[in-house]
């Protein structure tokens, strides 16, 4: 059954047309990654289904209600959310009140103690820094903090855009190792990736995604025996 | 006994100029606007208290926090809200038309008289053996500014709504995938400025003066300043802004150059500007790209 259904979603800022109307959708349980290019549109997809900008036209149905004009903070109760690109963790805030901030949306207060001690377990690093300012923290930990802070809302469904950006090669492996485990878990992952090669071994499915346009579709495998995404994605 | 007599002023002064100051830097830091109309809601505050003070002097001071909160909400929903995304110069231009809108309004309500209200005066205390005489509107005003800066550090802190509101002026989407409601606590954050101002002008009404429709613009103009000074969008910044700019008001005010005081406080404000332009606590934000 699809979570996630966007419909011919077109998306502008200003005068260009930055989507051209792109259909794609997510079943629960799945990994589904969008890899692209610099630019061809990846962040704008993922922003503009979430709700933090705006859409031009299309329809984003979600886990059956249609959230089309759903305001992004009212998606997020409804169980999808989003590790932005850049991570986008509150600086001034220490590690734990992030993690508090991440279960804003979620009323189960005895739940916080258990989903706490679990971000923990996953991420070691966070517990021996609970109390340190989350600014200060290096770029590998910065992306654990946004992944445990995602996951302490409780998402049905989790995009990750970008997770590897900026990251050593080991961090990486870490990180896709946690996306993994995370999906493991129950948690369906919608992935927006340059990393085409490390995205599409974790992805049940995956769209290619040019200029605005979805150009190709298929499983992980499929795609990556591809010769189009070979040449252009992959280094040859 | 004349050093701890400009100490004490000091404080009462700082502690009005600084719970003003937290209203600018806390909506600049949220809604990423100087909002200039927050002045006049001490004006506001000031006419609500002398027209219940005849019923009773806390009513007029409850009711004139309720006024000024809904002052505030509505200015916010009706002048401001509209323009989220738009020119930071339009919003700008739109805050200083708000506060002309509420002065003529003022002047329409008194017809130009200036009201007061009966009492100028709550008395004052005498201390060892009358060599310190403080009055007792300088006593509460103190007790009240440090009691309300303490109070709403706390919030910010310890509170799920204060945490958001630190989230939200930090990084807007970020606090949106966190499923925090922006418009909710940008309301708020109105709510709570117009409030600390509303309390500002109680304190500000025993005065033989009294309230005209510019009531609220000069000590609003200098808030504004000890926010900047404090370091603008820095909660504790306001406050630490505020009560340098009373002392600067106490120490100068006890001298031949007391006069000048509003000069000398606007000259400090441009020397700290040149010297550290994010003010003595402010923090230079990383711009976005």
């Amino acid at each position: 059954m699809a979570l996630l259904e966007v419909h011919d979603l077109e998306v502008n800022y200003g005068v260009i047309r930055a989507i051209k109307g792109i259909s794609f959708e997510v079943n629960e349980g799945e990994i589904v990654t969008l890899i692209g290019a610099n630019g061809a549109g990846k962040t704008t997809t993922m922003q503009s289904t979430v709700g933090l900008i705006p859409k031009k036209s299309g329809k984003v149905i979600f886990d059956g209600n249609d959230i089309t004009k759903t305001p992004c903070h009212k998606i997020v109760h409804l169980g999808m959310t989003q590790v932005p690109e850049g991570r986008r963790i509150f600086q001034e805030l220490t590690v734990y009140e992030n993690l508090l901030m991440g279960a804003y949306s979620t009323k189960n207060k005895t739940g916080f103690k258990d989903d706490l001690n679990k971000i923990y377990e996953r991420f070691p690093r966070l517990a021996e820094r609970k109390n340190q300012i989350a600014g200060t923290l290096s770029g590998g930990e910065q992306q654990m903090l946004a992944m445990g802070r995602a996951i302490m809302s409780h998402p049905k469904l989790l995009m990750l855009d970008e997770p590897s950006m900026g990251l050593s090669p080991l961090l990486v492996d870490q990180v896709f190792e946690i996306i993994k485990e995370i999906n493991k878990d129950g948690t369906t992952i919608l992935l927006v990736e340059q990393n085409a090669g490390k995205s599409l071994s974790i992805s049940d499915r995956a769209y290619v995604l040019e200029n605005g346009e979805i150009v190709l579709t298929g499983t992980g495998k499929e795609l990556s025996e591809s010769e189009m995404v070979k040449k252009a994605y992959l280094g040859g | 006994m004349e050093f701890l007599t400009i100490l004490i002023n000091g404080l009462s002064i700082g502690g009005i100029y600084a719970m003003i100051a937290l209203g600018y830097t806390m909506v600049y830091g949220i809604a990423k606007m100087l909002n200039f109309a927050h002045g006049d809601i001490i004006m506001i505050a000031g006419y609500t208290i002398v027209l219940f003070f005849p019923v009773n002097p806390i009513v007029g001071i409850v009711a004139a926090i309720v006024f000024c909160a809904i002052a505030g909400i509505v200015i916010e929903k009706v002048a401001y809200k509209p323009l989220r995304g738009a020119s930071p110069l339009a919003v700008l231009i739109t805050a200083i038309g708000v506060s002309k809108l509420l002065q003529s309004a003022a002047l329409i309500y008194s017809k130009g008289a200036i009201k007061g209200v009966p009492i100028t005066t709550l008395g004052a205390i005498e201390l060892f053996g009358g060599n310190l005489k403080i009055d007792v509107i300088t006593l509460i005003t103190i007790v009240c500014s440090v009691a309300i800066m303490v109070a709403l550090t706390m919030f910010i802190k310890r509170s799920k709504t204060g945490r958001a509101m630190v989230a939200v002026s930090e990084d807007k989407g970020a606090a949106q995938l966190m499923g925090i409601n922006v418009n909710k606590i940008i309301t708020i954050t109105f709510i709570i400025g117009s409030a600390l101002a509303a309390v500002a002008g109680a304190l500000m009404i025993f005065k033989p003066q009294g309230v005209e429709p510019t009531f609220g613009a000069m000590p609003g103009i200098k808030a504004f300043a000890a926010a900047v000074i404090g370091g603008i969008g820095s909660i504790p910044g306001a406050m630490v802004g505020g009560i340098v700019l009373g002392f600067i008001e106490a120490i100068f005010g006890a001298t031949p150059l007391r006069d000048y005081v509003d000069a000398i406080e606007f000259a400090i404000l441009i020397i700290v500007l040149l010297v550290k332009p994010t003010g003595i606590l402010g923090k230079k934000r990383r711009e976005k790209v």
